[in-house]
């Protein structure tokens, strides 16, 4: 594994030990309602950071929290929203799936931000070119028919949508052998869409293959479909992982420590310091108030 | 038994009665057994006819009505039953539609279960109460499971019509228990008139007022009822149908003497007011005993709102015992 530095490497560890604190505090009974953690997936949106821009878009969905971290590095924020406290990004209205800061949304419902995505990225070409909408969706979302209606129409009108697939391998309890037929390359070929794949768990690396073609978006505008295999190292929300237990899947966590184990141990008891203080200070706010639905 | 495996045991037995049934839908394969496990053991029971689809709720139904269409019969699980907004059209314009628009009636035994309702933290995708959306379609008939009514014997009815029925399942009932021969409770007893449970006081009288509701409020409406005879000293009756459209309690005889001599009528639902379920109950009791009903028929829905994530806002929000409780005494009184 590629070394990085401190700061990427203190916000994939923010991404880690915020999932893991989100856990213990449901086995806890701090929390109510369901969660989807990100853990094994952590590297992707910190890979994509510097890539995007503010002024993207970004589309995300129920596993989300990594999304949005890497973008607004606001753990506060987000566990108060989680937990309906006081300074939650949404009020406490949307919870952990249904969130809105600025130019980055993610809703609850598989494949619904795909058209929505297309619509915004119809906007970005005419008004402000080299911007891009980026949408992220497991594999598991593409069988719902609102991804190909989108992937259509953004490839007949050029439109600088960027999906992420993140293909984990599941769906809830569902493997993707069961439930894709073909694949997600032969998907987008067949609309003429551009589609490329990554294996690699290292940021460093994974920056240096699609750093260009997102360049190249920019310039000349149209869908790309980025498909990184990866793994849920997690249950799908808490508690409910029925596979059955067998060698344990790739994780970037455990190469990266492997690699660079001092820095690992520096920064991963920073990052978890940090999550536990915003834990006991989130965990302490008065509930959120909202102003109701005619606010 | 709970509510929940009472359903399970209903799947069970329809599969192993009738060779012709089929399950569908979104991770109810075991050993997962569904999201909320109401489909645990059948795809190791019945391997063939019980299937894990992909997240594709509009093929869904239309694969069920496919089924239904060549002579089979489908059940089909929408993981939250907010998603069967994306079966809308399979479940309207073809399902329901083809029972009559071809000239003859064609016979389509599907049923579109969705587990539906609030009270969890799910948010505001994951907690609806749709029945509205679906009302008053022609050939589209809507039931609610209830912890009176057992499920098999639903099951069986829905699939005899030989025309779409959407099942909806308030989640929190999934744990509840089934009410045993008779007794809700030392204060309360029940029976049955034509598919409606009745719920009155154990030594009778009449009702000061009269609830009705589908089988998720029921608990909501008991607790209301307690609270308004421990404290109020009112007596109320509970009507809970099985079969939530059509439903015309003003033409079941054996409810119009109770519904005839209770001082209030009140209609309690989930979901948002607006073309609803229970205004379409109130518009029938008003139009059929218009001259015997003392007071207007009394209606209480949840807040104008979104559904919040966050519990103490959900709260607000959704109909509570105390919401069912304000309500009858503002209609009596107020
Ligand atoms: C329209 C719709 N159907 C079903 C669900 C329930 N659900 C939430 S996540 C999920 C699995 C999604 O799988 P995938 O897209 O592979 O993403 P992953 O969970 O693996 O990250 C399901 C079935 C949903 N939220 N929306």
């Amino acid at each position: 594994m590629n070394g990085l530095a401190d700061e990427d490497l203190a916000l994939l560890l923010l991404i880690r030990c915020f999932e893991r604190k989100l856990l213990a505090l449901f086995e806890q009974g701090e929390l109510n309602g369901t969660t989807h953690t990100c853990l094994g997936q952590e590297y992707v949106p910190v890979s994509l950071r510097p890539l995007l821009r503010d002024s993207d878009w970004i589309f995300s969905n129920h596993r989300g929290h990594g999304h949005y971290l890497a973008r607004f590095d606001d753990p506060e924020g987000l566990l108060a929203e989680i937990m309906g406290r006081k300074g939650a990004v949404c009020d406490g209205v949307g919870g952990s799936q249904h969130l809105r800061r600025g130019r980055y949304l993610s809703t609850g419902v598989q494949g619904q931000s795909m058209p929505v995505a297309a619509g915004v990225a119809l906007h970005l070409r005419r008004h402000e070119p080299g911007t891009l909408a980026c949408a992220y969706i497991g594999d598991g979302t593409w069988g719902e028919g609102a991804v190909y209606e989108a992937l259509n129409m953004a490839a007949l009108w050029r439109l600088p949508l960027l999906v992420v697939v993140e293909h984990n391998g599941i769906a809830q309890s569902t493997p993707t052998s069961a439930q894709m037929a073909g694949t997600v390359a032969g998907r987008a070929a067949a609309f003429g869409v551009r589609h490329h794949a990554l294996d690699a768990l290292d940021v460093t690396a994974v920056r240096h293959e699609v750093a260009p073609l997102i360049e190249e978006m920019r310039t000349d505008p149209g869908p790309l479909v980025l498909e990184f295999r990866t793994h849920r190292l997690g249950p799908h929300s808490k508690g409910d992982d029925v596979r059955p237990p067998g060698a344990p899947p790739a994780d970037w966590y455990a190469a990266y420590r492997a690699a660079h184990p001092a820095q690992s141990a520096r920064i991963e008891a920073a990052a978890r310091d940090r999550v536990e203080r915003v834990a006991a200070e989130v965990t302490a706010r008065p509930l959120a108030s909202w102003g109701g639905a005619c606010a | 038994m709970r509510v929940g495996e009472n359903l399970n045991r209903a799947l069970h037995g329809l599969l192993r009665d009738d060779p012709s049934v089929y399950v569908l839908g979104e991770d109810i394969l075991d050993p997962y057994g569904g999201a909320f496990k109401i489909t645990k053991g059948l795809s190791e029971r019945f391997p063939d006819r019980v299937l894990a689809t992909p997240l594709s709720e509009g093929a869904i139904a239309g694969v069920a009505a496919g089924l239904a269409l060549a002579g089979d019969k489908a059940v089909v699980e929408i993981m939250f039953g907010d998603f069967a907004a994306l079966a809308f059209d399979q479940i309207v314009n073809f399902a329901a539609k083809s029972v009559t628009m071809y000239g003859r009636r064609v016979p389509m035994p599907l049923v579109v279960r969705c587990p539906s309702g609030g009270h969890r933290g799910y948010g505001p995708t994951h907690s609806q109460t749709l029945q509205k959306h679906f009302l008053g379609v022609p050939g589209l008939s809507l039931f609610e499971v209830t912890p009176f009514h057992d499920n098999r014997v639903v099951l069986d009815r829905m699939l005899a019509l030989g025309e779409p029925c959407l099942l909806f399942e308030d989640k929190v009932l999934y744990t509840r228990p089934m009410y045993g021969e008779g007794a809700v409770d030392e204060l309360f007893a029940w029976r049955t008139v034509d598919d409606v449970a009745v719920v009155e006081l154990a030594d009778g009288g009449d009702p000061d007022y009269t609830l009705i509701v589908p089988g998720g409020l029921v608990h909501r409406a008991v607790s209301a009822m307690r609270a308004l005879l421990l404290e109020h000293d009112l007596a109320g009756a509970l009507l809970v149908p099985s079969r939530l459209h059509p439903f015309d309690p003003a033409g079941v005889p054996g409810l119009v003497p109770l519904l005839a001599r209770t001082g209030l009528v009140c209609v309690a639902e989930d979901g948002t007011a607006g073309g609803t379920w229970g205004e379409h109950v109130a518009a029938g009791l008003h139009a059929r005993l218009w001259g015997t009903l003392r007071r207007p028929v009394a209606l209480v829905s949840s807040a104008p709102s979104v559904i919040p994530t966050a519990v103490h806002l959900e709260r607000e929000v959704l109909v509570q015992d105390t919401t069912i409780r304000s309500a009858v005494l503002e209609g009596l009184h107020g």
